[in-house]
């Protein structure tokens, strides 16, 4: 059973999210229910997958960042930031006192593209410095991640600008066909990440990038150009994912929004079993946001202050990587030797 | 053939002493510009009280640097800190006020369960070979939960052996205290730092590990013993630097210290400690902390740059920096220049020869 290494490396972290599902089935009233009202599909199911849109669609960009043998801190910041150029776009007078939008509207185009557009720039800056530069990751993006919250707050000079845009609001606050949009658009991205890295043979270049890139560039691999795309496809998540909290709470917080969210995208990468610097898998990284937001929405429900979820994050990350470490798997397989032996 | 070998050796030697040199050296000139041109721009610049607010405002993140500066050329990284601080912060204040505990017991516990943290997360990295971020970023999670388990309020101190504690000063000026306690200890841990990476056999191991931990392996160096230890320093600094911000705060307060970590980092590489470990000096992240100390000076003084300008300044300081290690760690200007240097010592070592084989 499970002789295929793909479905093995899924089934900790599906059992794992499974044991929380469970956990909440027994314990929290109602979980299982899902109703629909207004034509809209509610229940703590639907909350989970909501919810956890915006760790989904960043874990998704730092699984290919983390395949390449790098990480990305900066997505907090880049977060921040994409909110904050959204929100002076719909109400670019706010932060001066002038309460009036301006007329006609900004229209959706602007405000998704723009802010888009700099999260890419941001993590083209991200690229250039760990591929081109030469710069170790953790302390590339860290640089953007300590001047990315102040360039947000520059952008909305320390203010929370509040506003109404109905189209926009649509993006983290509709309904589709009675499906929250966040999650339509997190499933869509899912799917064309899957197509484009694994249908195509652009996973493979990711995966060679990261386990050796001298080797691939022998190969003819441009693994530098592919570092670099990955970054920026990462920030570009990011900037949805800011998007999406944005225009769900219909303001934008450059302080706090975001923050801790990249450690929940490296946690979410990490449960699902993706190599530092070698193999990906999407689908463990999905698993993983999952179980991430399965824990905080559990946590919620019992009514327990929601910022001591860390604490249960973090067990259950040293937890799973503890059981993925060489040292543990070392000791099982001396065991499974010496039963074998005896 | 071992000719060869012997001078390769000799040559990284130099290598590093060159590559240690040129940051530190460029930082305390930045230091110095900073402080000259702030005096300049700004009357009272110069004040004796400028300067001692300079140890009092960074003690907690000078504090936190020293032990940061140990991991970093251990080859590690210690993302915790930043949580370690807000966790002493809200444990000594909920102890001290809620509890009505000693404060002089409420640090020392705080103090140990620091070190233990820093122990423990020492341990999981060398002895299961996980990556050092990993492991510390579960730290920081971990700590910053349990600061809002303990409280998540704020919770000032009132007591009074606390706040006369946090008042001792060096000496008075002007009926101010200057260099109160927080700035004392933060020029004890400095010193402590100094005379440990300078004179102790466990700061010579820590430099042959980031140097190479392999070889420091295969030279019987105690390589796993030297790491945990590190990060159990770490762990201790961080508490001691939540007891700092204690003292400087002095309330308790589950959110302080949030990001702290990466102007941490900021500083120790500022002051020219480089991030692929083997090389850097806790004397130069001193000159760090003291520039990002300067910087929020001039901004107050300047007073019509909001907070954030700090944040991009650091920013940008920080990639200059790093550019600095980059073009230094890749550039061959120093390798030439020892490449010569070598030339010149095995010249001089031939005619020693020659002479000698002539006698």
């Amino acid at each position: 059973m499970f002789k295929n290494e793909n479905v093995r490396k899924l089934l900790w972290p599906a059992v794992a999210l499974l044991v929380i599902l469970l956990f909440n089935v027994f314990f929290t009233e109602n979980f299982l229910n899902i109703e629909v009202k207004d034509g809209h599909l509610f229940g703590s199911l639907i909350d989970i997958l909501n919810r956890g849109a915006p760790v989904l669609i960043i874990s998704i960009g730092m699984t290919l960042v983390y395949a390449t043998g790098g990480i990305d801190l900066s997505v907090g910041s880049v977060i921040a930031i994409s909110g904050a150029v959204a929100a002076q776009l719909i109400r670019p007078g706010y932060i001066h006192g002038i309460l009036e939008y301006p007329d006609p509207p900004t229209s959706l185009f602007v405000v998704i593209g723009v802010p888009l557009l700099i999260c890419a720039i941001a993590g083209a800056w991200n690229g250039v410095l760990v591929a081109f530069v030469g710069i170790q990751p953790i302390i590339a993006t860290l640089i953007l991640m300590v001047a990315g919250r102040g360039i947000a707050q520059l952008v909305t000079e320390g203010q929370i600008p509040v506003f109404i845009h109905e189209p926009f609001q649509f993006l983290g606050g509709g309904f589709l066909m009675g499906v929250p949009f966040p999650v339509i658009v997190s499933i869509l991205l899912i799917a064309a990440v899957y197509f484009l890295t694994r249908r195509t043979s652009l996973g493979l270049f990711i995966e060679s990038s990261g386990g050796n890139p001298i080797a691939s560039r022998y190969m003819g691999i441009k693994s530098r150009l592919i570092v670099l795309s990955t970054y920026v496809f990462c920030a570009l998540c990011a900037g949805l994912a800011g998007l999406i909290i944005c225009s769900d709470i219909k303001a934008a917080d450059a302080n706090n929004a975001g923050l801790f969210l990249e450690l929940d995208a490296i946690a979410a990468v990490i449960i699902g079993g993706t190599m530092w610097g070698g193999r990906f898998t999407l689908a463990g990284s999905v698993i993983g946001a999952l179980i991430i937001q399965s824990i905080t929405t559990t946590i919620l429900a019992f009514g327990i202050p929601p910022e001591v979820t860390l604490v249960f994050k973090a067990l259950v990350i040293i937890i799973v990587s503890l059981i993925q470490s060489e040292g543990i798997q070392d000791a099982i397989n001396t065991w499974k030797t010496k039963r074998a032996q005896a | 053939m071992e000719n060869k070998k012997g001078a390769g050796m000799k040559l990284n030697l130099n290598l590093n002493l060159t590559k240690k040199n040129i940051p530190i050296l460029s930082s305390i000139g930045i230091f110095l510009l900073l402080y000259v041109v702030g005096g300049l721009f700004f009357n009272g610049f110069f004040s004796i009280g400028v300067f001692s607010n300079l140890f009092y405002d960074n003690a907690f993140l000078g504090v936190l640097a020293v032990g940061m500066t140990l991991v970093i050329i251990s080859g590690g990284i210690d993302l915790s800190v930043g949580s370690v601080i807000g966790f002493t912060c809200t444990f000594i204040a909920y102890l001290v006020e809620v509890k009505q505990m000693n404060p002089v017991l409420a640090m020392f516990l705080s103090l140990v369960i620091g070190t233990t943290a820093g122990t423990l997360m020492g341990f999981l990295i060398h002895n299961f070979k996980l990556p050092a971020f990993l492991v510390t970023l579960v730290g920081m999670f971990l700590f910053r939960g349990l600061a809002y388990q303990v409280s998540l309020e704020s919770i000032p101190i009132r007591n009074e052996l606390f706040l006369e504690m946090s008042q001792v000063g060096l000496f008075e000026y002007n009926g101010r205290t200057l260099f109160p306690m927080a700035s004392l200890i933060f020029i004890f841990m400095v010193m402590l730092g100094v005379y440990m990476s300078h004179f102790r056999k466990f700061g010579r191991n820590i430099y042959a590990i980031g140097g190479s931990e392999p070889s420091a392996v295969l030279m019987g160096l105690p390589v796993g013993r030297t790491k945990i230890m590190v990060y159990a320093f770490s762990g201790f600094c961080s508490a001691l630097g939540g007891i700092v911000y204690t003292f400087y705060l002095q309330s308790g307060y589950a959110l302080a210290g949030v990001g702290m970590e990466l102007n941490v980092i900021a500083a120790v590489v500022i002051g020219g400690t480089l991030l692929t470990g083997g090389a850097g000096f806790i004397e130069g992240t001193l000159v760090g902390v003291l520039i990002l100390g300067l910087i929020d000076t001039i901004l107050n003084f300047y007073g019509q740059l909001s907070s954030w300008w700090f944040r991009i300044f650091i920013g940008l300081l920080l990639f200059l920096f790093i550019l600095l290690q980059t073009w230094l760690t890749r550039s061959n200007i120093f390798l030439k220049y020892a490449m010569k240097q070598q030339q010149k010592r095995n010249d001089a070592a031939k005619g020693l020869q020659e002479t000698s084989q002539h006698s």
